[in-house]
C-alpha cells in the first residue's frame, strides 16, 4: 500500500500522456467574465474543445441557444466567422435564427454562417467538416430533439477534430437528455427572471446556468448570470427583485417605449 | 381530326400527314391511330440534342423533326465529314430512328438538303441549285406564283437578280434564298452558352464503371487546371457532362465561392456532389464521352502563402462553404444582409453563402439597452390564446403550445405599421403592436396584437412572433 500514491501519480501522468495535452494553458482558455465563475473553472473554459449546452426544459431552448451564442462569442477571436449548424426540425419548431436578434446578443450577423441540414447524419458530417476548419471562430451544432446518431463516438470525433484545429465546438441540445459524451463541460441552461429596468420592464438576458459536468474540475455548480451585450461578457446577476438605479441618458428612450 | 404523322408502311398505303382521320379510316380499315403529343416530340428532340453534343458543342433545335449541328473543326475527330455522318446515322439507328443527314455550308441549306434532295449531285452548290422551289418552304401562294412564272428550282431563282424577285415574291423570300445559297451569313444559336473552357475525353469502349469514369474526370480536371493556369484564371462553375452510349446525358455541376483551379479541391467537390445525388449515376450500357466545361472564368493570380496564414484560413473557409453548399444544397448555407424594412420577418435577406462578396453592414444595437429583437423568429407568427386581457397592454396570461404563461413584466407597445404603399395582394394590412414580455419563470417572448382595438378590429388576435434568449 506504500507505493500506491506513487503508482497513482504515475497512472495519472500516463493517462495525461494518452489524452495528449489535456492540461490546457491559459492562452487556450476563454473566460466568462465573472471572476467567481472563472476561478472555479480554473481560469476559464478550454478553447478548441467540445462543450455541451442543454436546455433544462425544452421551453428554455431559446435561452440555451442564447447561451451557446454567448459562449461562441467569448471563445472566438473578433471578426472570425461563426458557423451555426441546425437541423430542419429545429428550424421549424424553434423558429428561424433572426439576424437582428443575433446582433442584439452582440454577434455581428455578417460573421454568422447558417447551415441547415436535412437529418442528423448530414448535420454531423457537416459539423465534422466545420470543426476541422481553422478559419472559423466557433461552431454551434444544433441537432433536433434526441438525435440518436449522437453518441460517444460521434462526440469523441468532434472533440478530437476541435482539438486539432483549435475551433471551439458547442453542441446545443434543446430537447434531449444528457448522455455520455467526450465533451469538456456540460451545461444546463434555464431562463431566469431578469433584473427589471425602469417601469418594471424586462432587462438584460438572465440565465440560470448549471455546470453538470466538468472534465478534470469541479462540477455540479450553479450560477445566475446576466449577459452584457456591450462588453460581450457575463456578469453576476443581482438578487431578483432589486431594481437597479436608472442609468443616466437612458430614461427618455426607455420611458417612451414603456409607455 | 387530321393525321399528324405516318409511318413508312402507312405511307406506302397512300396515307399522308394532313389527311382527315375519316378518310384515312376509309382507305385503311385496320388503321392504328394514336394521339399526337407535341410535348413528347419536343422532349425527344431535346434529349437527342443533348446526346448530339457528343459530335459538336453547338447544337440547335430545328423543330419539329430536325437538329442542326455546327461541325466546324469537329469532323476530323470522326474521320472526316462522311465518317461523322455515318457515325451519327449508326448511333441513332440504335434507337430505331431513321435519320437523314446532310452537310452544307449554311444551316438553311443543310435543312433543305436533308428533306428535299431527290437526286445526287456532284457537289454541294449544284445540289442546292437542283432543289425544287418547295425546298424554300414558302407560302403555297408564292410557290404557285413561282411555278406559273416557270421558276421550278432554286437554281432558276438564283439566276435572277434579287432586285427583280423582291417586288414579286417579297423581301423575306429573297432573304431566305440568300441564306440558302450561302450568300448571306447565317449561324446557329447554341442551346446553351458555350463554356469558356472545354476539355473532354472519349472512350473507344463504353465505360460502365462509375469509379473509372470519375478517374477520367480527375484527369480532365488536371487538364483544365493546366489550361487555366496558363491563362492566369480560375473557374467558379464547373460542369461535367457524361454521355451515355444510348444518348442519355447526365449533367453534374459544382460551384465555388472563390475562383479555383486546384484539381484536388474540384475532385473532392465532384465526389461530394455525386454522393449527395438523389438518383445515383446509372452507367447503363456505359459512358463513352465525358466533357468538362468551365463556365465562369475569373482572374486568379498565382498565390503565395502568407506567413501569418491569413489567406490559408480564408481559403479554408471558402472551401468549407463550397463543400457544405454542395452537400446540403446551395440555399441551405446562408449569410445574412439587412433589408430596409420595419416588418420583422422581412428585415433580413438570407443569401447563399457561396455567392459571397456582398458587403453587409449591420448597425450595432444601441448600447445599454436589453435586446429588442428576438433571436428566434417564427415565420409565420404563431397564434396564442389570450386568457386575461387588459386593454392597451399585453395579456396578463396567455396560452401558447399547451402551456400557460403568466406575464410578470413587459415593455411596449412598439407599434409597427404595415407598409401601406405596397399592400400585399389579397391581404389586409393591419397594424401590429409588439410587446416584449417576460413570464414568471423568466422566459422572454415577443408577442403582438394584430390590429388596433376598435379602429381596425373589434377583437384583435394575438400572435407569438419570437423568443428572446
Amino acid at each position: 500500500m506504500r507505493e500506491s500514491p506513487f503508482s497513482l501519480a504515475a497512472l495519472k501522468r500516463h493517462i495525461a500522456s494518452i489524452e495528449g495535452h489535456s492540461q490546457a494553458r491559459s492562452d487556450q482558455l476563454f473566460t466568462l467574465g465573472v471572476e467567481a465563475i472563472d476561478a472555479k473553472l480554473g481560469g476559464g473554459l478550454a478553447k478548441g474543445r467540445l462543450h455541451e449546452v442543454f436546455a433544462t426544459e425544452p421551453e428554455d431552448g431559446a435561452s440555451a441557444a442564447g447561451f451557446a451564442m454567448m459562449l461562441a462569442l467569448r471563445a472566438s477571436e473578433r471578426m472570425k466567422p461563426i458557423l451555426w449548424l441546425r437541423q430542419d426540425g429545429a428550424e421549424k419548431r424553434d423558429g428561424r435564427l433572426h439576424a437582428p436578434g443575433v446582433a442584439e446578443i452582440g454577434l455581428d450577423p455578417a460573421r454568422l454562417i447558417l447551415a441547415v441540414a436535412g437529418d442528423a447524419a448530414l448535420l454531423l458530417k457537416a459539423a465534422n467538416d466545420g470543426v476541422r476548419c481553422a478559419g472559423l471562430g466557433a461552431v454551434v451544432i444544433e441537432p433536433y430533439r434526441a438525435a440518436r446518431a449522437i453518441d460517444l463516438t460521434v462526440s469523441r470525433r468532434l472533440a478530437l477534430s476541435a482539438e486539432q484545429s483549435g475551433v471551439t465546438a458547442l453542441l446545443l441540445r434543446t430537447d434531449a437528455d444528457p448522455a455520455p459524451s467526450a465533451a469538456r463541460t456540460r451545461w444546463s441552461v434555464k431562463a431566469a427572471a431578469s433584473t427589471a429596468l425602469f417601469a418594471d420592464t424586462p432587462g438584460m438576458p438572465a440565465l440560470d446556468i448549471n455546470m453538470l459536468r466538468h472534465r478534470g474540475g469541479p462540477d455540479g455548480l450553479a450560477w445566475r448570470v446576466e449577459w452584457n451585450r456591450d462588453q460581450r461578457s457575463f456578469r453576476e446577476a443581482p438578487f431578483p427583485g432589486v431594481v437597479l438605479p436608472l442609468p443616466v441618458g437612458r430614461s427618455a428612450a426607455a420611458g417612451a417605449r414603456a409607455a | 381530326m387530321r393525321l399528324a404523322a405516318v409511318d413508312p408502311e402507312a405511307l406506302s398505303l397512300g396515307l399522308s400527314p394532313g389527311l382527315t382521320l375519316a378518310d384515312a379510316r376509309a382507305y385503311v380499315t385496320q388503321l392504328l391511330v394514336f394521339d399526337h403529343d407535341e410535348g413528347a416530340d419536343q422532349r425527344l428532340l431535346e434529349r437527342l440534342a443533348d446526346g448530339c453534343e457528343r459530335w459538336s458543342p453547338i447544337v440547335a433545335l430545328d423543330p419539329p423533326d430536325g437538329l442542326l449541328l455546327d461541325i466546324t473543326g469537329c469532323a476530323h475527330l470522326f474521320g472526316g465529314e462522311a465518317g461523322l455522318g455515318e457515325d451519327v446515322e449508326r448511333t441513332l439507328d440504335r434507337f430505331g430512328l431513321t435519320v437523314r443527314t446532310a452537310l452544307a455550308y449554311a444551316p438553311e441549306a443543310a435543312h433543305a438538303l436533308a428533306r428535299y434532295q431527290t437526286r445526287p449531285a456532284p457537289d454541294e452548290e449544284s445540289a442546292v441549285r437542283r432543289l425544287a422551289v418547295a425546298a424554300l418552304e414558302l407560302d403555297p401562294e408564292i410557290e404557285t406564283g413561282m411555278r406559273r412564272a416557270g421558276l421550278r428550282t432554286v437554281g432558276d431563282l438564283a439566276a435572277r437578280p434579287p432586285a427583280l424577285l423582291a417586288p414579286r415574291f417579297g423581301q423575306a423570300t429573297v432573304d431566305h434564298l440568300a441564306r440558302l445559297l450561302g450568300r448571306r451569313d447565317s449561324r446557329l444559336t447554341p442551346r446553351r452558352p458555350l463554356p469558356a473552357l472545354l476539355v473532354e475525353r472519349r472512350f473507344a469502349e463504353p465505360v460502365a464503371h462509375v469509379e473509372t469514369m470519375l478517374g477520367a474526370l480527375t484527369e480532365l480536371m488536371a487538364e483544365a487546371a493546366t489550361a487555366l493556369d496558363a491563362r492566369g484564371s480560375g473557374g467558379r462553375r464547373f460542369a461535367a457532362r457524361f454521355f451515355r452510349s444510348d444518348s442519355e446525358v447526365r449533367d453534374i455541376a459544382v460551384e465555388t465561392g472563390l475562383p479555383t483551379r486546384d484539381p484536388a479541391v474540384l475532385d473532392r467537390l465532384f465526389r461530394e456532389r455525386i454522393d449527395a445525388l438523389v438518383d445515383p449515376i446509372d452507367p447503363g450500357f456505359g459512358f463513352d464521352l465525358i466533357r468538362l466545361g468551365v463556365a465562369r472564368l475569373e482572374s486568379l493570380a498565382p498565390s503565395q502563402l502568407k506567413l501569418e496564414g491569413g489567406t490559408v484560413a480564408e481559403a479554408e473557409l471558402a472551401g468549407l462553404i463550397d463543400r457544405l453548399s454542395i452537400r446540403l444544397g446551395r440555399n441551405r448555407v446562408r449569410r445574412f444582409a439587412p433589408r430596409d424594412t420595419h416588418i420583422p420577418e422581412q428585415a433580413v435577406l438570407a443569401f447563399p453563402a457561396i455567392e459571397g462578396g456582398r458587403s453587409t453592414l449591420w448597425e450595432p444595437p444601441p448600447s445599454g439597452e436589453p435586446p429588442l429583437r428576438p433571436i428566434h423568429l417564427f415565420d409565420p407568427p404563431q397564434p396564442i390564446t389570450v386568457l386575461a386581457e387588459i386593454p392597451d397592454g399585453p395579456p396578463r396570461r396567455f396560452r401558447w403550445r399547451q402551456t400557460q404563461h403568466e406575464v410578470a413584466r413587459f415593455e411596449g407597445p412598439e407599434r409597427i405599421a404595415p407598409e401601406w404603399w405596397k399592400p400585399p395582394p389579397g391581404k389586409e394590412c393591419l397594424t401590429r403592436d409588439y410587446y416584449r414580455v417576460e413570464d414568471v419563470r423568466g422566459r422572454r417572448f415577443w408577442i403582438f396584437r394584430h390590429g388596433l382595438y376598435g379602429r381596425e378590429r373589434a377583437h384583435p388576435d394575438w400572435f407569438m412572433h419570437g423568443l428572446f434568449a
